[in-house]
Protein backbone atom coordinates (compact mmCIF):
# COMPACT_ATOMS: atom_id res chain seq x y z
CA UNK A 1 0.00 0.00 0.00
CA UNK A 2 1.30 3.41 -0.95
CA UNK A 3 0.39 6.24 1.44
CA UNK A 4 3.18 8.60 0.40
CA UNK A 5 2.05 12.23 0.70
CA UNK A 6 -1.04 11.28 2.74
CA UNK A 7 -1.53 12.87 6.12
CA UNK A 8 -3.31 12.07 9.41
CA UNK A 9 -5.36 9.91 9.76
CA UNK A 10 -5.26 8.35 6.26
CA UNK A 11 -2.16 6.08 6.55
CA UNK A 12 -3.38 4.70 9.89
CA UNK A 13 -6.89 4.12 8.52
CA UNK A 14 -5.58 2.49 5.33
CA UNK A 15 -3.34 0.23 7.44
CA UNK A 16 -6.35 -0.85 9.49
CA UNK A 17 -8.39 -1.52 6.33
CA UNK A 18 -5.56 -3.69 4.97
CA UNK A 19 -5.28 -5.60 8.26
CA UNK A 20 -9.03 -6.28 8.20
CA UNK A 21 -8.89 -7.55 4.61
CA UNK A 22 -5.76 -9.70 5.05
CA UNK A 23 -5.97 -13.44 5.62
CA UNK A 24 -3.84 -15.09 8.32
CA UNK A 25 -0.26 -15.31 7.08
CA UNK A 26 -0.66 -12.45 4.56
CA UNK A 27 2.13 -9.87 4.51
CA UNK A 28 1.11 -6.19 4.30
CA UNK A 29 3.63 -3.61 3.09
CA UNK A 30 2.83 0.06 3.69
CA UNK A 31 4.94 2.97 2.51
CA UNK A 32 4.40 6.57 3.53
CA UNK A 33 5.90 9.90 4.48
CA UNK A 34 3.67 11.09 7.37
CA UNK A 35 6.04 10.94 10.40
CA UNK A 36 3.51 10.14 13.18
CA UNK A 37 2.05 7.22 11.22
CA UNK A 38 5.41 5.45 11.24
CA UNK A 39 5.09 5.24 15.02
CA UNK A 40 1.33 4.68 15.16
CA UNK A 41 0.83 1.94 12.53
CA UNK A 42 2.95 -0.53 14.59
CA UNK A 43 0.79 0.40 17.64
CA UNK A 44 -2.37 -0.33 15.65
CA UNK A 45 -0.84 -3.61 14.44
CA UNK A 46 -0.07 -4.62 18.01
CA UNK A 47 -3.66 -3.82 19.07
CA UNK A 48 -4.89 -6.08 16.23
CA UNK A 49 -2.37 -8.77 17.25
CA UNK A 50 -0.60 -8.47 13.93
CA UNK A 51 3.14 -9.08 13.79
CA UNK A 52 5.42 -6.15 12.86
CA UNK A 53 8.14 -7.64 10.64
CA UNK A 54 10.06 -4.49 9.75
CA UNK A 55 10.07 -0.68 10.08
CA UNK A 56 12.50 1.01 7.72
CA UNK A 57 13.28 4.66 6.97
CA UNK A 58 14.85 5.72 3.69
CA UNK A 59 15.11 9.51 3.44
CA UNK A 60 11.58 10.83 3.88
CA UNK A 61 9.93 7.54 3.07
CA UNK A 62 9.22 4.84 5.61
CA UNK A 63 8.24 1.25 4.90
CA UNK A 64 6.40 -0.93 7.38
CA UNK A 65 5.99 -4.68 6.90
CA UNK A 66 3.27 -6.52 8.84
CA UNK A 67 2.16 -10.15 8.92
CA UNK A 68 -1.41 -11.03 9.88
CA UNK B 1 -14.50 -0.94 30.67
CA UNK B 2 -15.09 -1.69 27.03
CA UNK B 3 -12.51 -0.85 24.43
CA UNK B 4 -14.82 1.76 22.95
CA UNK B 5 -14.96 5.49 22.13
CA UNK B 6 -18.24 7.41 22.29
CA UNK B 7 -18.33 11.02 21.08
CA UNK B 8 -21.18 13.53 21.24
CA UNK B 9 -20.97 15.57 18.04
CA UNK B 10 -22.82 18.71 19.14
CA UNK B 11 -21.03 21.22 16.94
CA UNK B 12 -21.69 21.53 13.23
CA UNK B 13 -18.49 23.50 12.64
CA UNK B 14 -16.25 22.09 9.94
CA UNK B 15 -13.09 21.99 12.07
CA UNK B 16 -14.87 20.27 14.95
CA UNK B 17 -16.38 17.70 12.61
CA UNK B 18 -12.82 16.96 11.47
CA UNK B 19 -11.85 16.43 15.13
CA UNK B 20 -14.75 14.03 15.70
CA UNK B 21 -14.17 11.99 12.54
CA UNK B 22 -10.40 11.87 12.99
CA UNK B 23 -10.68 10.66 16.60
CA UNK B 24 -13.39 8.23 15.48
CA UNK B 25 -11.27 6.81 12.67
CA UNK B 26 -8.22 6.72 14.93
CA UNK B 27 -10.15 4.76 17.54
CA UNK B 28 -11.28 2.20 14.96
CA UNK B 29 -7.76 1.98 13.53
CA UNK B 30 -6.39 1.27 17.02
CA UNK B 31 -8.81 -1.63 17.33
CA UNK B 32 -11.57 0.04 19.37
CA UNK B 33 -15.29 0.29 18.72
CA UNK B 34 -16.70 3.77 18.12
CA UNK B 35 -20.03 5.59 18.38
CA UNK B 36 -20.63 9.11 17.10
CA UNK B 37 -23.79 10.60 18.62
CA UNK B 38 -24.89 13.46 16.34
CA UNK B 39 -27.02 16.07 18.09
CA UNK B 40 -28.06 19.71 17.71
CA UNK B 41 -25.83 21.57 15.23
CA UNK B 42 -23.90 18.38 14.60
CA UNK B 43 -27.03 16.64 13.32
CA UNK B 44 -27.39 19.30 10.60
CA UNK B 45 -24.27 17.80 9.04
CA UNK B 46 -26.04 14.47 8.56
CA UNK B 47 -28.64 16.12 6.33
CA UNK B 48 -28.37 15.22 2.66
CA UNK B 49 -25.59 17.39 1.20
CA UNK B 50 -24.80 18.85 4.63
CA UNK B 51 -21.53 17.19 5.60
CA UNK B 52 -19.16 19.80 4.17
CA UNK B 53 -21.42 22.79 4.87
CA UNK B 54 -20.12 23.73 8.33
CA UNK B 55 -18.29 26.99 8.98
CA UNK B 56 -14.99 27.40 10.81
CA UNK B 57 -15.49 27.71 14.58
CA UNK B 58 -13.08 30.68 14.61
CA UNK B 59 -12.02 33.22 11.99
CA UNK B 60 -14.69 32.09 9.54
CA UNK B 61 -14.97 35.68 8.26
CA UNK B 62 -18.17 35.06 6.26
CA UNK B 63 -16.62 32.02 4.65
CA UNK B 64 -13.32 33.63 3.66
CA UNK B 65 -11.47 31.96 6.52
CA UNK B 66 -13.04 28.62 5.68
CA UNK B 67 -11.98 28.94 2.03
CA UNK B 68 -8.40 29.74 3.12
CA UNK B 69 -8.24 26.81 5.52
CA UNK B 70 -9.70 24.48 2.86
CA UNK B 71 -7.03 25.65 0.42
CA UNK B 72 -4.31 24.98 2.99
CA UNK B 73 -5.78 21.56 3.72
CA UNK B 74 -5.86 20.65 0.03
CA UNK B 75 -2.19 21.66 -0.23
CA UNK B 76 -1.38 19.34 2.69
CA UNK B 77 -3.48 16.58 1.10
CA UNK B 78 -5.93 16.37 4.04
CA UNK B 79 -8.82 13.97 3.36
CA UNK B 80 -12.32 15.43 2.85
CA UNK B 81 -14.99 14.95 5.52
CA UNK B 82 -16.83 12.72 3.04
CA UNK B 83 -13.80 10.41 2.71
CA UNK B 84 -13.33 10.32 6.49
CA UNK B 85 -17.01 9.43 6.86
CA UNK B 86 -16.74 6.62 4.27
CA UNK B 87 -13.60 5.28 6.01
CA UNK B 88 -15.34 5.50 9.38
CA UNK B 89 -18.26 3.40 8.11
CA UNK B 90 -15.99 0.94 6.30
CA UNK B 91 -14.07 0.29 9.53
CA UNK B 92 -17.33 -0.47 11.36
CA UNK B 93 -17.98 2.86 13.09
CA UNK B 94 -21.52 3.48 14.35
CA UNK B 95 -23.58 6.64 13.93
CA UNK B 96 -26.43 7.54 16.27
CA UNK B 97 -28.84 10.37 15.37
CA UNK B 98 -30.47 12.35 18.19
CA UNK B 99 -34.27 11.97 18.04
CA UNK B 100 -34.87 14.97 20.29
CA UNK B 101 -32.99 17.26 17.90
CA UNK B 102 -35.03 15.80 15.04
CA UNK B 103 -38.22 16.74 16.88
CA UNK B 104 -37.09 20.24 17.94
CA UNK B 105 -35.66 21.16 14.56
CA UNK B 106 -38.36 19.32 12.62
CA UNK B 107 -35.90 17.12 10.79
CA UNK B 108 -37.48 14.09 9.14
CA UNK B 109 -35.68 10.80 8.57
CA UNK B 110 -35.89 11.36 4.83
CA UNK B 111 -33.95 14.66 5.26
CA UNK B 112 -31.03 12.68 6.71
CA UNK B 113 -28.48 10.35 5.14
CA UNK B 114 -30.14 7.27 6.55
CA UNK B 115 -27.55 5.02 4.87
CA UNK B 116 -24.98 6.30 7.39
CA UNK B 117 -27.17 6.10 10.51
CA UNK B 118 -27.19 2.88 12.57
CA UNK B 119 -29.51 3.98 15.32
CA UNK B 120 -31.93 6.74 16.34
CA UNK B 121 -31.86 7.50 20.04
CA UNK B 122 -31.91 9.97 22.90
CA UNK B 123 -29.85 10.59 26.01
CA UNK B 124 -30.42 7.07 27.32
CA UNK B 125 -28.80 5.61 24.21
CA UNK B 126 -25.78 7.86 24.69
CA UNK B 127 -25.41 7.01 28.40
CA UNK B 128 -25.84 3.30 27.70
CA UNK B 129 -22.92 3.45 25.25
CA UNK B 130 -20.81 5.96 27.20
CA UNK B 131 -20.88 4.13 30.52
CA UNK B 132 -18.97 1.29 28.92
CA UNK B 133 -16.63 3.48 26.89
CA UNK B 134 -13.06 4.09 27.97
CA UNK B 135 -13.02 7.30 25.91
CA UNK B 136 -15.95 9.69 25.73
CA UNK B 137 -15.83 13.25 24.38
CA UNK B 138 -18.15 16.17 23.75
CA UNK B 139 -17.26 18.07 20.59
Amino acid sequence: MDCKGQTCPVPLVEARKAIRKAKPGDVIVITGTHPASKKEIPMAAEAAQVEVLEVKQDGEVWTIKLRR
Amino acid sequence: MANRTTIIVHSGDMDKLYSALIVGNGSLAMGMECNLFFTFWGLQRLKKGGLEKGNLSKMNMLGLGKAMVKKMMRKQNVASLEKLMQDYKELGGRIIACEMTMEIMRIKKEDLRTDLIDEYGAVGTYVQQAKDSSITLFI
